[in-house]
């Protein structure tokens, strides 16, 4: 091929690349401006200020309502309650991996880890029908165990893998340095742990958390499984709740296009979304944060 | 000596690498047919300026180029010609031996194909390349094997011999020998200097016995600037410049 | 005395924990293995469903899983392959090029039901694609694109910057370059982070619940404009759905276990492709 021509190719090449990476942006910009318009549609022909403080979500009774609250207050409750299992647990196991464990113990642990991550969430939401929830019935003398408690541990499972190997590179990551000049003034091992390795690796360990409640507030098929889905106010950990995603999940499926009630599902999904913008946002900052320290 | 053509120059060449400036104000010309050596310490330039020469400064962004750049009198950053066809003429070959993760024949092979060598011709100038880098008796046999079970050595050989199978008329070459052990290097530097017949050879070298035993002419630079230049005993033996009696007696570097 | 008391108190919390992680694994492994095992026969992965869904086996959901990730692949393999390039090989440190790598962090974060929510409009709705297997693996095919374009461009990271010049100074274009160096010596690790991505496709709901997904279809022929059946969304509807829950419910453990088994041998053959690489250099 002639040179001329072989440069030819290798500019329309350039340019190909690079238009698959702008595509990118207009792929957020495109997730971004459907969640907007949609959202502008209801806001046409429902007040926002009844969407925020509303406190009933009824789209299909004689009383029609669109109040966000109850499923906004479900996601918070199930996101807080997987969070108060998963972080202590993912913390212990990610210091545990890096301080204490072995080679051989290591070799074992993060394959088990991997395959945590791999399960589906529909297959944990089934555990969550058929195991969690006779269990939590049983200890509670309920009828079934559907509820807020059932959604948190399934989600606390489901962030454990995120959290643990994060948190983990985090821990892995302070200077070495660190830890000898405690282990110089007599420091134990633990007390090093306490007091000098894991805040010297808050920032990247709060990032790994950032990913974790990114993780359980944005899950749609555990929640929509196993916390019984119902519309009410939630009332607590051992009450049914119908988090965000689940309500999308359970109603867009039967919803006529273009009604208020399809404009409604889109207004949820954006408050979602910047929810867990924000919530990543937060992360990468830690991440920053974490990084800049580092180099330090 | 001083009679040959001129075959390469930069002239008021400046280089910044984002705010940093690496090469201040470089004027110089390489004759043709001459072995050069670039010495200095480490950080000084001689790399940098080396690789202006193919343009592979091209691909870092943040590096900004003034100046001229000339082969032959012709601007090779210039629009009418194009990086490709820059580093055809202008081979290069690297402190690290890089070889492809390819047979030893593709290794060669690779450049004569996408240069448009007709096929018939590409086991003949193969067998010529290895020959001309004194490889040809080591692997004429297995020719098939991976090239990255060569030894180092092997590896830099035939990385000057994937350079010369295209026939440059110029080949760069930074630190070729600075992994390698001192009987692959001697046979290097012999090489090298058969290889003058043929080609114009700029060669960055950290090794001063090394710039003394194959090297024609000799440039100093220290802090991204040429100091002195000139014929290779007149720079070790007779140094104008302070800088370069300093660093040729190795009191730095 | 009371020091030592304090170490194992010490050491033993971090046991705990990650006993209990453990514990997690080998509770959700055992569960749906021995239970799910009971119903998992020849016929039940070849044949169809029978008797209103309560008998017979899940091969057309079975084959919609299969399809729908390949569609996803073919959509985002080269699309994210592409991208990782651009960012890797070309882009220079500029404000597009920031943009770009917020937008692809931001996509990794984006909730999958809001993908979902996306393909409908998109896909569904705006380009006329209906509820359908392209509609579905268009919408998965974008869910997984981040994770591609990120594993892909630490792959192309790994590759030093030594092997692209050496092509470069044979007179190769920088699109030769990466053709016929660059991309060959990193396909190990491009694959291994495509086949992990796809393990996570094939194992998503949320994201197909609105663009094409059925519970049971009659012709189970896998044309690209119809709907099809898949093994999450069969899982969800056997053990949530159906009017005989109960009697369904061996159904729904040999389609989890079906479904366990497609995701780990996906990530088998990943590990499998990085372990063979390792061991290569």
């Amino acid at each position: 091929m002639q040179l001329a021509q072989r440069e030819q190719i290798d500019k329309v090449a350039r340019l190909l690349f690079r238009t698959t990476g702008l595509l990118v942006i207009a792929i957020l910009g495109g997730i971004f401006l459907m969640l907007l318009w949609n959202t502008v549609a209801f806001f046409l022909k429902v007040k926002p200020m009844d969407f925020i403080t509303g406190t009933q979500w009824n789209p299909s009774g004689s009383q029609v309502s669109y109040g966000i609250l109850p499923l906004l207050v479900s996601t918070i409750l199930v996101t807080f309650g997987a969070m108060v299992i998963a972080i202590p647990l993912s913390l212990g196991t990610a210091a545990f991996l890096s301080e204490y464990a072995g080679k051989t113990l290591k070799n074992i642990l993060k394959p088990v880890i991997e395959m945590l991550a791999a399960i589906p969430s529909v297959a944990i939401g089934f555990l969550g029908i058929v195991v969690l929830g006779p269990g939590i019935a049983h200890l509670t003398g309920q009828s079934n165990g559907l509820n807020a408690l059932n959604g948190a541990i399934l989600l606390s499972v489901m962030a454990l893998p995120t959290i643990i190997t994060v948190a983990e590179d985090a821990i892995n990551g302070v200077p070495s340095s660190y830890k000898e000049a405690s282990y110089s003034v007599g420091a134990s091992k633990w007390q090093t742990l306490i007091k000098v390795t894991i805040p010297a690796a808050a920032p990247g360990i709060l990032a790994a958390i950032m990913l974790g409640v990114g993780r359980a507030i944005g899950e749609t098929m555990t929640v929509l499984m196993a916390t019984g889905n119902a519309s009410a106010f939630p009332k607590g950990f051992f009450h049914s709740v119908r988090t965000i995603t689940a309500t999308i999940a359970i109603e867009m499926g039967e919803v006529p296009y273009q009604t208020t009630h399809y404009y409604a599902l889109f207004a949820i999904a954006a408050v979602l979304f910047l929810i867990t913008l924000a919530v990543n946002l937060i992360g990468e900052h830690f991440v920053n944060k974490y990084r800049k320290y580092q180099e330090a | 000596m001083s009679n040959e053509p001129i075959k390469l120059a930069a002239q008021h060449v400046d280089l910044w690498f984002g705010k940093k400036q690496v090469l201040k104000n470089i004027n110089i010309t390489f004759p043709k047919n001459i072995v050069t050596a670039l010495i200095g310490p480490s950080g000084c330039g001689k790399s940098t300026l080396l690789r202006c020469f193919n343009r592979m400064h091209d691909l870092s962004p943040d590096a900004h180029i003034e100046g001229k750049f000339l082969l032959d009198e012709q601007d090779i950053y210039n629009q009418k010609i194009s990086a490709t066809e820059v580093r055809r003429r202008i081979g290069m070959v690297f402190q690290k031996a890089n070889t492809f993760p390819k047979s030893i024949y593709e290794n060669i092979n690779y450049g004569l194909k996408i240069n448009d060598v007709p096929k018939a011709d590409r086991p003949g100038i193969v067998e010529q390349a290895l020959k001309e880098s004194y490889l040809w008796d080591e692997v004429k046999d297995n020719l098939d094997m991976p090239a990255t079970r060569l030894s180092g050595g092997q590896q830099q050989r035939l990385c000057i011999a994937r350079t010369v199978a295209l026939r440059p008329e110029v080949i760069l070459m930074d630190e070729p020998c600075s992994a390698l052990d001192p009987l692959s290097t001697a046979k290097i530097e012999e090489l090298i200097v058969e290889l003058k017949k043929d080609y114009t050879i700029l060669i960055v070298t950290h090794n001063m016995q090394q710039a003394q035993r194959i090297a024609d002419k000799t440039v100093f630079m220290y802090l991204g600037e040429i100091i002195e230049s000139g014929n290779t005993k007149s720079i070790f033996t007779d140094p104008q410049e302070e800088l370069t009696t300093n660093y040729v007696k190795g009191h730095f570097g | 005395m009371s020091k030592k008391l304090a170490s194992i108190l010490e050491w033993g919390t971090l046991l705990i924990s990650t006993g209990t992680v453990c514990f997690f694994l080998v509770v959700i492994m055992w569960d749906i293995i021995s239970k799910g095992a009971a119903s998992l026969s020849w016929d039940f992965i070849t044949a169809l469903p029978t008797d209103g869904m309560t008998k017979g086996g899940i091969l057309p959901a079975i084959i919609g899983t299969v399809l729908l990730t390949l569609i996803t692949a073919l959509v985002a393999a080269p699309f994210g392959i592409s991208c990782a390039i651009y960012l890797n090989e070309y882009a220079s440190d500029n404000w597009t090029t920031r943009i770009i790598r917020a937008s692809i962090r931001n996509l990794a974060g984006v909730p999958s039901i809001i993908y979902g929510l996306f393909g409908l409009a998109l896909f569904v709705q705006g380009l006329h694609m209906g509820t359908s297997l392209i509609s579905a693996g268009l919408t998965l095919g974008l869910l997984s694109l981040p994770y591609i374009i990120i594993t892909t461009e630490e792959a192309l990271r790994r590759i030093p910057a030594s092997t692209r010049e050496a092509a470069l100074a044979v007179g190769a274009t920088q699109l030769e370059s990466i053709r016929d160096v660059v991309l060959p010596s990193a396909i190990p690790g491009i694959l291994t982070g495509i086949v992990l991505t796809l393990s996570r496709a094939a194992g998503e709901t949320a994201p197909i619940l609105f663009t094409g997904v059925a519970f049971y279809i009659n012709n189970p022929s896998g044309y690209l404009n119809q709907e099809f059946m898949a093994l999450p969304y069969h899982l969800y509807m056997l053990s949530t759905q159906h009017q005989a829950i109960e009697q369904v419910r061996p159904l729904a453990y040999g389609t989890a276990l079906v479904l366990i088994i497609v995701v780990f041998l996906l990530n088998l053959s990943a590990f499998y492709i990085r372990y063979k690489h390792s061991k290569n250099e």
